[in-house]
């Protein structure tokens, strides 16, 4: 893909990004956002496989296109599905938070490195280097991404899997188990 | 989600076609990800969507019977038991803690195939079973 091509994409998503995000900040019938907010994990995906993170866009879609809708959907089943419009007087402190919290983004977006810089610490330092000759002879798999994430770093990785199992409990003992699933067990 | 289990024949007729692709997809996710895209979590995120997929469109009760959520509660321990298992294998063989060389100590990059084809299939098991029971308990509350 030619450097004018691939500028013209990422341009274009980012914009579709910041419609679709200034949509679910307008809109008031959660429906609406959920579906939305499923376009926008569909399109952050897109960005990421442009970028060459194949893996992040996998988790990204298959999480929050999926998932995160599926679960908004039935919590709305739960609940009102239309969000109440906020009154007068709490509209000037919200509108103060998230400009300075945007603010605070910017300032940190200003010590990043450029977009595609060849010198970044991940380019730069030894152990990439050492991961990226030596996987093929240690562990022999073809896509490193699953060799760093289970072998080298395995450790983290059972970490984020008792992440995951925790908040699952957590869910459990929240929601509890409804009355009748309780009574179909027990008959 | 109860009118649709009376009506809407084509949902029906499409979803019933899509489920096993998708739950197909997410084996191949699953047991691929060494040579492609993939891993562990994403295929037990597409293994439980199926499932719930499936819930949507045939009811809950339809879905509990495939899945019971009994199973579904002993089923994410042992995804994590297996992971960690691994790893106990490999310091009862005088090795580091998810060292895989330890399953095969002949061929160590043998071993580490295998270490991270169990391993993954561990964090598998305790994705899909977590997201089916986020999902049952929430659209659970909801019957009355």
């Amino acid at each position: 893909m030619s450097a004018l091509a691939f500028d013209a994409l990422n341009v274009f998503l980012l914009a579709c990004l910041v419609v679709t995000g200034l949509a679910i900040a307008r809109l008031r019938g959660l429906f609406a956002v959920a579906m939305l907010s499923g376009i926008y994990s569909l399109l952050s995906a897109s960005v990421f496989v442009l970028l060459d993170a194949v893996d992040v866009a996998f988790t990204e879609a298959a999480v929050g296109a999926g998932m995160t809708t599926v679960l908004f959907l039935a919590t709305f089943g739960l609940t009102r599905s239309r969000e109440h419009a906020a009154p007068h007087q709490k509209r000037v402190p919200a509108l103060l938070v998230a400009v300075a919290c945007g603010g605070v983004l910017l300032v940190a977006l200003s010590d990043m490195p450029p977009f595609g810089a060849a010198d970044t610490p991940v380019q730069t330092d030894p152990i990439t280097e050492r991961y990226v000759e030596t996987t093929h002879e240690e562990v022999g798999i073809p896509n490193m991404v699953t060799t760093l994430l289970a072998s080298y770093r395995g450790f983290d990785t059972l970490g984020e899997v008792v992440v995951v199992f925790t908040a699952g409990i957590a869910v459990l003992m929240l929601l509890g188990r409804c009355s009748r699933e309780r009574a179909e067990d027990e008959s | 989600m109860r009118a649709l289990q009376q009506e809407h024949v084509v949902l029906r007729v499409i979803a019933k076609m899509l489920v096993p692709m998708i739950l197909l997809f997410a084996l191949y996710v699953q047991f691929h990800g060494d040579y492609g895209p993939g891993g562990g979590f994403q295929a037990g995120v597409i293994f439980a969507s199926g499932i719930i997929l499936y819930a949507l469109v045939f009811g809950l009760s339809a879905a509990r019977q495939v899945l019971p959520p009994p199973v579904v509660r002993r089923l994410a321990p042992l995804g994590v038991l297996l992971y960690a298992g691994v790893g106990v294998f490999s310091l009862l063989s005088d090795r580091a803690f998810l060292d895989y060389s330890a399953i095969d100590p002949e061929h160590p990059s043998h071993g580490q195939h295998l270490g991270i084809l169990l391993v993954e299939l561990g964090v598998g098991i305790t994705v899909a079973s977590v997201m089916l029971m986020l999902f049952y308990s929430f659209a659970g509350r909801g019957r009355r």
